[in-house]
């Protein structure tokens, strides 16, 4: 066996010591009736063919285009030390800091963690990890729920598909109820969340709301009224929660700024590779009034019986294995490596790098529409972004199709992910970053003329 | 307060020196962002800390080295499976083409990670016994929620709406009842029998048609095969509803038990426990669930679908009407599915079945050493799986020393605590796997040390009482950062250097 560290005459040793002939006894309470069939799998591979294989595997996707693929996965710069880091054994082969005093490295950098998230939300409250921005969505539908009392949630429809799909399957499965806020549809605020249909879903008085739901920037890279949609619930007595993309945050307005109550993330952004999906990282957090709402691990600070700073698991009464079938939420394992990850990335780039890898994004992101329109491609909607827009293409997955055989990743073909909103068909989402060079525009605006000619 | 001792850290934010670091990327043209808003542009900048990489790479390797961890020592943490982490694991998800693949790639450039994807389902599929699998879950109890939603679908599909009850062992993690409340349902706690396992006449008692599922961990949380479960399922199926495996201690029976087999509907496997990703301080994890043909149509989209010749994609949004719908963004964990299947290329069914067996002999050797010592109680003395529990309360009664102290003053010993106080159902509970690759000299050693410090109790109890003593930290004060919680550093307004324009 591979990593085994067993000589025969240790196995013999043990057995002995067991009064056993073989380790077959060992299961001699599997009754025979439940005993397997034999496993049938491939001979074990040895390292150096493994890693024939898996450079063969990983060969076989495609990573050399022009990419504008954005929808909720963003390439970005990572300094080498990050992964350095992340390399050490200390961090990756821990578990959950169940013993603080042998664990004091995991909980400071939970607590330092938990700091740099209420710096770029503006809420004191963040949790020490969920799975993924969608899943911190959803667990942020169920909190407005237990902490209003109420069973409704509305969600813009300007949410991401896949945020919107898992919110439906948490919210459904704990028997709530869930709502579509729908989207303006012409004039300069075409795209963004209808506020006025907002006020009619909020006016039904007959199903209170507990929370609604926006995403700033919106999955259509638009920006949305937050502040308005916010004052909109708290006047109807429903909280507001936030979908936020951390790396935004730098230069937009925090979730804390527009009265926010709870803010919800994807925190891939901060230097973790796109890796087909995860593991990523979902941030969440909330007002000091809902600590006691917030599910998952909290990290805080305190001191040891002589006085020296520490840190440790905190206000654990919300979570499973104390409360069980009472917890706010099942979370045991989450994504502590990734939130690590999350830190060093941002306390290596600082205040000023990740301004500019924001304002970078933004920056590429109008020459990409310039370059367009030099073509005769437009955005779908009038209203300002950031760095990620939706622009209109005829025959959108015919013509993204084609552009990939031409070393250009032509954004997300908008209908495959969203095939009920018609606004949007015949539609490509593109985004920039400060990885975008210009030879990447450039490469597109050519060959999206030339396949449109 | 102060941050001294010996290697000890200040904050980010206390190092932090404005106008300190920078320069990693260059400056964004000035006047990138005029074209925004003013209404949606961030006052003031966040008050991130400014270093240079040589306080930043300080920091976390000074900080790393307060972590026990499994790449520094043994770390017995019953339930949770803490088995070497090959390296080769992590160069294979740093391999380019894994981990620069963007999660919404068209099918045709994602061909080497979507094959990588359903060999993998085939793989646990074959182990688990099962009809399909789902590789969306995040983590085991996200497995659960997954399983669990399904189990009610299937339910509803049939009319059958009726059912809203889950059966759990009272032995159960945290997690089974928990996620039974999340999927609307209301959790039934039953008893063990005296032997620790399934008492069948009380979960027979407990089963009506107003049962949607039982949850059963097999090998349970006291490490003990579940020998009655063969007739569990057929009762629970004689009711209508359907049997739910916690897939937590399959490293127990690879080889040697195959949940779908034994007629199991459904169950999630951890591989962070049984197929070595590591837990990264607390995660990631990946929780793959497996199911039988009653559940098949209600699994998470999208699915990896291999077509007729031999390409592999992704289900179309919509193409699958009976999917309980999403769990998660895009696929799943795929560079903590990389390492699984690494894991599971590296040792093929021999090696599985090789994991299974040491697992298990180490546990048992183990808890032959601690009932030979005659000082710790073993509450179930028969052959277990691949963990144990032993107890503390004899020397409790005995010394005053508690299963707490003994765990801290192992700590001073150079080994992991075992996981304590789980399950609930025992006194003074200690659960210890020690894994596969441990050697025998490390648990002849840690049962060593367990003698040593039962021994300890009795001459100087007041030692074990305030251990640790060679950590970085002593014990802390727990209830007062339950009073008076600081959740977060406070920089001081100014603190740093305002961002341009
Ligand atoms: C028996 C059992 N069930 C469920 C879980 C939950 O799994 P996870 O932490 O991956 O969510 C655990 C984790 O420790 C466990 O030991």
């Amino acid at each position: 066996m591979a990593y085994g560290p067993h000589t025969p005459a240790d196995r013999r040793r043990m057995l002995t010591a067991l009064g056993m002939q073989s380790a077959d006894e060992l299961f001699a309470d599997i009754p025979p009736a439940l005993r397997s069939t034999p496993l049938r799998l491939d001979p074990p591979e040895p390292e150096q063919l493994l890693m024939g294989r898996l450079a063969h595997m990983a060969g076989r996707n495609r990573v050399d285009l022009a990419s504008f693929l954005g929808a909720g996965a963003y390439r970005h710069f990572s300094p080498p030390l990050v992964d350095q880091i992340l390399l050490r054994g200390e961090w990756y082969t821990a578990y959950t800091p169940y013993q603080p005093e042998v664990s004091q490295g995991t909980l400071q950098s939970i607590y330092e963690y938990e700091s740099l998230m209420a710096e770029l939300t503006g809420l004191d409250i963040v949790s020490a990890s969920h799975y993924d921005g969608a899943a911190a969505t959803a667990e942020a539908a169920l909190m407005t729920c237990r902490a209003t009392g109420r069973r409704r949630v509305l969600v813009s429809r300007a949410v991401h598909p896949h945020y919107r799909a898992v919110v439906r399957t948490y919210v459904d499965g704990a028997g709530l109820d869930l709502e579509d806020i729908p989207l303006v549809a012409d004039g300069p605020l075409a795209g963004t969340t209808d506020l006025a249909a907002l006020d009619r879903l909020l006016a039904d008085a007959d199903h209170p709301t507990a929370g609604v739901i926006l995403a700033q920037p919106s999955f259509y890279g638009l920006l949305e009224p937050m502040a308005e949609a916010g004052s909109r619930a708290h006047a109807a007595g429903a909280l507001f929660v936030a979908v936020v993309e951390p790396v935004s945050l730098a230069v937009l307005a925090p979730p804390g700024a527009y009265g926010a109550d709870i803010a919800a993330g994807e925190g891939q952004a901060l230097g973790i590779p796109a890796q087909y999906g995860g593991p990523y990282l979902g941030i969440l957090a909330c007002t000091e009034p809902l600590v006691r709402q917030i599910p998952g691990r909290l990290v805080g600070m305190t001191t040891d019986v002589d006085g020296k700073r520490a840190y440790v698991m905190t206000l654990q009464a919300r979570e499973q294995h104390i409360r069980r079938e009472k917890a706010a939420s099942n979370i045991c394992t989450n994504q502590t490596l990734l939130a690590l990850a999350a830190s060093v990335w941002l306390a290596s780039l600082g205040p000023h790098g990740l301004r500019d890898v924001a304002a970078h994004g933004a920056s590429r992101a109008a020459e990409l529409e310039a370059a367009l329109a030099a073509i005769g491609i437009e955005r779908v909607h009038p209203g300002a972004y950031l760095n990620e827009f939706a622009i209109r293409v005829p025959n959108a997955a015919a013509v993204h199709h084609t552009l990939l055989a031409r070393g250009v990743l032509a954004g997300l073909v908008i209908e495959d992910a969203v095939p009920d909103e018609p606004s949007v068909a015949d539609a490509l989402l593109v985004c920039t970053t400060e990885v975008t060079t210009s030879d990447d525009i450039a490469a597109f605006a050519r060959e999206l003329e030339a396949v449109l000619a | 307060m102060s941050a001294s001792g010996p290697r000890l850290q200040p904050t980010l934010f206390e190092l932090s020196k404005p106008g300190r670091g920078g320069d990693k990327i260059p400056h964004a043209p000035k006047g990138a962002l005029d074209r925004l808003p003013a209404e949606h542009r961030r006052a003031h900048p966040p008050g991130l800390p400014e270093l240079n990489e040589p306080d930043v790479v300080r920091h976390y390797v000074n900080l790393s080295q307060l972590n026990h961890a499994v790449d520094t020592g043994f770390y017995p943490l019953g339930s949770c499976t803490m088995k070497w982490n090959p390296k080769v694991n992590e160069w294979a998800a740093r391999l380019p083409g894994f981990a620069q693949l963007h999660p919404m790639a068209p099918d045709d450039v994602a061909q080497g990670t979507l094959q990588l994807l359903w060999e993998l389902e085939q793989m646990l599929i074959e182990i688990s016994g099962m009809r399909a699998v789902t590789l969306q879950p995040a983590a085991g109890a996200h497995g659960e929620l997954t399983g669990v939603l399904m189990i009610r679908a299937y339910h509803e599909a049939r009319g059958d709406t009726g059912r809203t009850d889950v059966l759990v062992p009272d032995s159960a993690h945290g997690t089974n009842p928990a996620t039974a409340t999340m999927a609307g349902l209301r959790t039934v706690s039953i008893k063990a029998a005296a032997d620790g396992g399934i008492d069948l006449d009380a979960f027979r008692a407990a089963l009506s048609p107003t049962t949607a599922a039982v949850m059963i961990t097999n090998p349970s949380t006291m490490g003990l095969f579940e020998s009655r479960v063969g007739e569990l399922i057929e009762a629970v199926h004689a009711v209508g509803a359907l049997a739910y495996m916690d897939g937590a201690n399959l490293n127990a029976i690879l080889g040697r038990f195959k949940p779908g087999e034994a007629g199991f509907d459904v169950m999630h496997i951890n591989t962070h426990k049984t197929f070595s990703t590591p837990h990264g301080g607390g995660g990631p994890g990946a929780g793959p669930v497996a199911v039988g043909d009653k559940l098949a149509p209600y699994l998470p989209a999208p699915r990896v679908v291999r077509e007729a010749d031999g390409s592999f994609r992704l289900e179309r949004v919509g193409e699958r009407p009976t999917s309980i719908g999403r769990m998660r963004s895009f696929v799943g964990s795929t560079g903590v599915l990389v390492r699984a299947y690494a894991y599971l290329r590296t040792h093929g069914a021999s090696g599985l079945a090789e994991i299974t067996d040491d697992a298990v002999l180490a546990a048992n050797y183990l808890k032959s050493l601690l009932a030979a010592s005659g000082v710790y109680d073993i509450p179930f003395p028969g052959v277990c799986k691949h963990e144990f529990i032993a107890s503390a309360t004899s020397i409790k009664k005995q010394t005053g020393v508690r299963t707490l102290d003994i765990a801290k003053r192992l700590l001073d010993h150079g080994f992991h605590a075992p996981t304590v106080y789980f399950p609930l159902t025992v006194d003074e509970a200690m659960l210890i796997e020690p894994t596969e690759t441990e050697s025998i000299e490390t648990l002849d050693a840690f049962a060593n040390a367990l003698v040593e410090i039962a021994r300890e109790a009795a001459t100087d109890p007041e030692t074990i009482k305030t251990a640790p003593h060679t950590a970085a930290v002593r014990r802390l004060d727990e209830a007062g950062a339950a009073r008076n919680p600081n959740l977060r550093w406070r920089p001081a307004v100014g603190d740093w250097t305002p961002c341009p324009d």
